[in-house]
């Protein structure tokens, strides 16, 4: 695997204004907080992370879909290079064409008037990627059929669907205008385990046969243990881990991934395992605590973590960590994949 | 005495194609104080029997004549809930001594108003809290259910808040009320792990303190494990199988069951496919004649399986399972 990033964020912020004033005339919400990553070609990674900690927010910015407000985002494949911040006009458009993002909610985002034909084909049209209705039509059907939706379905209404067969229409619309680039935002949360199981293989195929790089938004660890080849963890608008997926799961290094990871429920109704709770008032991001993020909530927390905030550094290959003091944990009874 | 008891319950859907059946011959209990666990295919019928304990499915549902739901709040007259006819007397089951979190939360919030003034009028309308104290109560529970600065997000509109904490605002206002039967569809989607214990406990704490049932429907079967007494498992609007949590996930009875089962990412080997259930859920069009999982059942005998409908049968150790051949697997595989 080559390991050029398609997408290269260097300190990125995105500021949400706070309304009303509350907090003197200049306040503001830092969603995503100086946070800088790669993701490589091919790759599929995973972002998860506490609810509100601005993974979508992330996502939208990567795909020029929230604003830049500090730092750079770039764009790379063998044609092309944009840079986020400044890329405007003919630039933007040609972006929209490369990056494109798949829905949360299959039921919603499709609209129930149009036929799953038009729905696929309208990038097509609304980009000016295809010259004729029967280069469109071409098209779409080449999409429909590696979604495995055929010609019957595509006559058909969404809300004659099932909602597996929905998120592959939604993949489908996502896939027709030969993006590079993917952000999936809990795609698969609303779905039933077999109809998951099948669109993370859909999903999996399109990477490998299409070397379509995603980035793959979810909540469920599960889920991302099983899709992803890097994981990257988010609390409160920054990352405080990075790894390869089987170093995270096997030995997690910051404090909140091993609290993340011995709350996933068991299978087992007679897992007795506690959860480990993390105590303490969730802090707003709009009022983040000083120094780690995380101190508030952390069973670890000395004084030298409200004084300095913690940068990400490499304590494995490949596996970053943003904690003071994370050497002197082993967290490996919580990994999740117990190491042999 | 049940809290609530649904029996025989099928529900039809007028439609442009036809009569579609959504839900077929389903009954079960829950009793106060405790969960049941409802998991299914999409499309099973989860939300719609869900939607009928509080008759919010649309006007051209048809209930069967056969089919009661008997809402038994201690101490208080049953209530038949399917011969309701009139809106004003749905007060009970809609918000009073039931109430629903529902898939989309975006559908539970009145985008015009602030998420604190809707929580607060709901908290008007069912209890008989003052204004000020309904507003007190509302902060606390978008506390509770781990809504940070829970005063300023009070007042905040629904589409300010981000898709977790949009659903838990959901949960606090469902939950504001004290109602004696929680209707959870999907209440723990879009929430991360951690956040989702909070709720659980929250959720369990509540059953504890005032009795509460539960009917949880959810395709996360971790969290049944740890949440649920009871689950039933739901295919094309039939209940295929129903026991306690221990029965139905450590040794499932139902083909389906297991295939559900086996669909389920795990930890314990990330190296193992994925295997889905095969084939397609057939459309409630054309239902197939027999055992409605007939189409994509691995254990499918020609003949038989789509001739034949399977009644519910008791196991054993305590599971009912409707398949032709429930006792035949049994004793071949056994409990483990
Ligand atoms: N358009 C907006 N205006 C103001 N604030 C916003 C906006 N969108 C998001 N936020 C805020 O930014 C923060 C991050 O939100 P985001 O939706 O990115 O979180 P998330 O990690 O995706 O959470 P979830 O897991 O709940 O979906 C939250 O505090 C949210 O309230
Ligand atoms: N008002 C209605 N008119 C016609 N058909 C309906 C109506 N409401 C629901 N249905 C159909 O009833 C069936 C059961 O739907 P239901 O929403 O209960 O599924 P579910 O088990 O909750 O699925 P999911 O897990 O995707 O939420 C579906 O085929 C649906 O299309
Ligand atoms: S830096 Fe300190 S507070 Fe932050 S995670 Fe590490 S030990 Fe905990
Ligand atoms: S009755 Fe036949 S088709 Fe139905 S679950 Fe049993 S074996 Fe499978
Ligand atoms: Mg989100
Ligand atoms: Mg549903």
């Amino acid at each position: 695997m080559s390991k050029d990033p398609v997408i290269e964020a260097k300190s990125l912020s995105v500021n949400y204004p706070l309304g009303k004033g509350l907090f003197g005339p200049r306040a503001y919400l830092s969603a995503v907080d100086n946070i800088s990553l790669n993701i490589e070609k091919g790759s599929f990674f995973g972002l998860v992370g506490e609810s509100g900690s601005g993974k979508t927010t992330l996502g939208r910015a990567l795909l020029k879909a929230a604003p830049i407000s500090e730092g750079e985002v770039f764009y790379r494949d063998e044609d092309v290079s944009h840079d986020l911040r400044t890329i405007k006009g003919l630039e933007l458009k040609d972006y929209r064409k490369r990056a494109q993002l798949i829905f949360q909610d299959p039921y919603a985002a499709l609209s129930p008037r149009m036929t799953v034909r038009d729905i696929i084909a309208e990038p097509l049209e609304v980009m000016g990627l295809t010259k004729t209705r029967a280069e469109t039509d071409a098209r779409v059907r080449e999409i429909a059929a590696k979604c495995r939706l055929n010609l019957e379905h595509l006559r058909r209404f969404p809300h004659a669907f099932s909602g597996g067969q929905r998120q592959r229409i939604s993949i489908a619309r996502a896939l027709v205008s030969g993006p590079k680039f993917i952000v999936a935002d809990e795609s698969v949360a609303a779905l039933d385990v077999s109809i998951q199981a099948d669109v993370l293989n859909l999903l999996k195929t399109i990477q490998r046969d299409m070397g379509i790089s995603f980035l793959f938004i979810s909540h469920d660890l599960s889920v991302v243990a099983h899709t992803c080849d890097h994981v990257a963890v988010m609390y409160l608008g920054n990352l405080v881990e990075t790894a390869p997926t089987r170093s995270l799961f096997t030995r997690p290094r910051h404090p909140y991934t091993s609290a993340l990871l011995s709350a996933i429920p068991s299978l087992d109704p007679d897992d007795t395992r506690e959860a480990e709770k993390l105590t303490g008032e969730i802090p707003s991001p709009a009022n983040p605590p000083k120094g780690c993020k995380f101190h508030t909530r952390c069973r670890f927390a000395r004084d030298a973590c409200k004084a300095e905030r913690p940068q990400l550094r490499e304590m494995a290959p490949g596996h970053m960590v943003a904690c003071h003091f994370a050497e002197e944990f082993d967290f490996s009874e919580n990994g999740a994949l117990q190491s042999a | 005495m049940s809290l609530i008891s649904v029996q025989d319950l099928t529900i039809r859907f007028a439609t442009d194609e036809g009569l579609i059946t959504a839900v077929e011959d389903v009954s079960f209990d829950i009793a106060p104080g405790e969960i049941l666990g409802l998991v299914g295919e999409s499309g099973s019928g989860k939300s719609v029997t869900a939607k009928a304990l509080m008759r919010l499915n649309g006007g051209n549902t048809r209930y069967d004549e056969r089919s009661t739901i008997t809402l038994g709040v201690p101490g208080e007259a049953p209530v038949e809930v399917l011969s309701l006819k009139r809106e004003r007397d749905m007060g009970p089951i809609r918000g009073g001594a039931v109430s629903m979190i529902f898939q989309e939360p975006m559908a539970s919030f009145a985008p015009a108003i602030t998420v604190g003034q809707q929580m607060v009028e709901q908290l008007l309308i069912h209890t008989k809290m003052t204004k000020s104290q309904a507003r007190k109560h509302a902060i606390e529970m978008l506390d509770r259910v781990g809504i940070p600065d829970p005063a300023r997000r009070f007042e905040q509109y629904a589409f300010e808040f981000s898709g977790g904490m949009r659903q838990r605002a959901m949960i606090a206002m469902a939950l504001s009320t004290s109602p004696k039967l929680l209707i959870a569809d999907e209440p723990t989607t879009a929430l991360d792990v951690t956040i989702q214990a909070q709720v659980i406990d929250l959720m369990k704490d509540l059953v504890r303190e005032f009795g509460m049932g539960i009917l949880f429907i959810t395709h996360d079967l971790g969290v049944i494990a740890q949440t649920a007494d009871k689950v039933a498992v739901m295919y094309l609007g039939k209940l295929v199988e129903t026991g306690t949590v221990r029965q139905v996930i450590r040794t499932p009875g139902h083909p389906y069951t297991r295939g559900l089962i086996d669909a389920l990412p795990k930890l314990s080997d990330l190296d193992a496919p994925l295997t889905p259930v095969p084939g397609d859920i057939p459309s409630p069009l054309n239902r197939p004649a027999g055992c409605v999982f007939h189409t994509r059942c691995p254990l499918a005998k020609p003949g038989l399986c789509d001739a034949v409908v399977p009644q519910a049968e008791t196991l054993p150790d305590g599971q009912s399972v409707a398949c032709l051949f429930a006792q035949d697997i049994y004793s071949k595989e056994g409990a483990a």
